[in-house]
């Protein structure tokens, strides 16, 4: 039998819903925190909970990190959601103790898993309130139109978002896939090969969400088109 | 553009809905779940599940309901009513609940508000605000109790504090305005949103659909929630979506 998708764990939260979203689309998932569970898994989906700076701190330590960059050197079709998706790229600022420092600050910078090139960073509320919370849109570049992940998705559906953090404008227009305007306008969908990330929650996005889930179990399993 | 949201609020005891009606598309109005289910269906972006089980310390009804719900809804829940402590909201989000609702036991210790939101994140954290118009002028006041206990606290300052102190959403009640049909507390509302930079709920009141788009806006909500009027059937989600979207306020419609 195939392996399963495995669910990285960092235990900063609840990631059943994510769990149960792929079972109900038909994929089997289990939630795991062993690096070797990584390397051996069909699919590879890290989920977002916590901060940027303790997740990358527990994934370091425990060697998750390095799991998941050897994996996805591998091939192996990986999905990042919220959090999960700014953590493929090379850096944050989102701190532990969530204080800002100042665009210049040395200190700012937290080190992603650098999988992509590019930076997340905290989204500044003016008019806007941040956190960005609820439904909005997703706009699909041509890159997106041709993503698997987005088959069947119609340009401007609603998912939901909540999160105040974001992909920054130095990420490369070559992977974005969707964006949506808020407070800025950000890459809120990316897709580089065997590596696809989500700001949104499909998990929590009712159809449109499982919509996805599904192409990522089909990518999974070697039969999206 | 970010979509304002409509949020169906089931009130629960013992883990059965209150002042739930018979639709002939339900085999159990009085499960919460299942009502909730149908909500999803109809377009909600998210349900609010409060347990208005006052004396109980026995929450195991409460945990169950959250667990039950996580493995059927597809959108995000919030479970309110009765907490005292961190333990007890971890619990709730570890049976699968996105958010806790916190109210009577941030306003005994605030800390609590700070406390949730670095062991869950601030996405996972409403305070729940209940106020009351002070006299004819333009400040209210924070009760307790479900209305019965004054506390002597301005209701917008204590937003402010809440948000401060790291909360993700304020879920505002107009205790004047609660189960009237009169419509929500514009003023109230509007104080709110204003001095808050994060989203705020609007609920109490609502008895048309007019009242809806009020809220948004006049109000300046970015979501309201009602109970009454979704669980006798007067309005469906869509019905009340699609009356906001004819008022120009952007919805969700795509489901």
């Amino acid at each position: 039998m195939a392996a399963p998708i495995v669910v990285v764990d960092y235990h900063k939260g609840n990631l059943l819903s994510v769990v149960r979203g792929l079972a109900e689309v038909g994929g089997e998932a289990s939630i795991s925190d062993d690096p070797e569970a990584i390397r051996a898994a069909s699919g590879i989906v890290l989920p977002g909970v916590g901060s940027f700076e303790d997740a990358m701190s527990y994934m370091n330590e425990s060697g998750e990190a390095d799991a998941v960059r050897d994996a996805v050197g591998r091939g192996v079709p990986f999905l990042g959601i919220c959090l999960g998706l700014q953590l493929l790229f090379e850096r944050g600022d989102e701190r532990t103790d969530g204080k800002l420092h100042g665009v210049n600050d040395p200190e700012r910078w937290v080190a992603g898993m650098g999988i992509l090139r590019g930076s997340a960073t905290r989204l500044r509320s003016g008019r806007l309130k941040v956190p960005h919370v609820g439904w909005d849109q997703v706009h699909l570049t041509a890159h997106g139109q041709a993503c698997p992940l987005f088959r069947g998705v119609p340009e401007g559906a609603n998912v939901y978002f909540t999160h105040s953090y974001a992909l920054d404008a130095d990420v490369e227009d070559a992977v974005v896939a969707t964006r949506t305007h808020y407070v800025r306008s950000f890459a809120s969908s990316v897709w580089s090969e065997n590596v696809y990330g989500v700001q949104f929650h499909p998990e929590k996005s009712s159809a449109t969400g499982l919509r996805i889930l599904t192409n990522y179990v089909d990518i999974v399993r070697g039969e999206a088109k | 553009m970010l979509t304002k949201r409509v949020i169906p609020c089931l009130d629960v005891k013992d883990g059965r809905v209150v002042k739930g009606v018979n639709f002939v598309d339900l085999r159990d109005a009085g499960d919460p779940v299942e009502l909730a289910s149908k909500y999803d269906r109809e377009g909600a972006d998210e349900v609010v599940f409060l347990d208005i089980t006052a004396t109980s310390d026995d929450r195991r009804t409460t945990i169950e309901l959250a667990s039950h719900a996580a493995e059927r809804l597809r959108i995000p829940y919030t479970v309110g009513g009765g907490f005292r402590d961190v333990a007890g909201c971890r619990t709730m989000i570890a049976a699968g609940a996105d958010k806790v609702s916190i109210n009577s036991a941030a306003v005994k210790d605030p800390g609590i508000i700070t406390a949730c939101a670095d062991a869950f994140g601030s996405q996972a954290v409403i305070v729940a605000i209940d106020a009351k118009q002070v006299g004819n002028s333009d400040k209210w006041e924070v009760y307790l109790a479900g209305g019965r206990i004054p506390t002597g606290i301005d209701a917008v300052t204590w937003a402010e504090e809440a948000a401060r102190r790291g909360a993700g959403e304020i879920l505002l009640t107009s205790m004047d305005r609660d189960g009237t049909k009169d419509g929500f507390d514009i003023p109230l509302t509007r104080a709110v949103a204003r001095a808050v930079s994060i989203p705020v709920i609007a609920s109490g009141g609502v008895g048309t659909l007019e009242h809806f788009a009020e809220g948004i806006i006049e109000g300046e909500a970015d979501a309201v929630l009602a109970a009454s009027v979704f669980h006798f059937g007067t309005y469906s989600v869509r019905q009340v979506k699609e009356y906001m979207a004819s008022q120009g306020i952007p919805v969700r419609l795509d489901f």
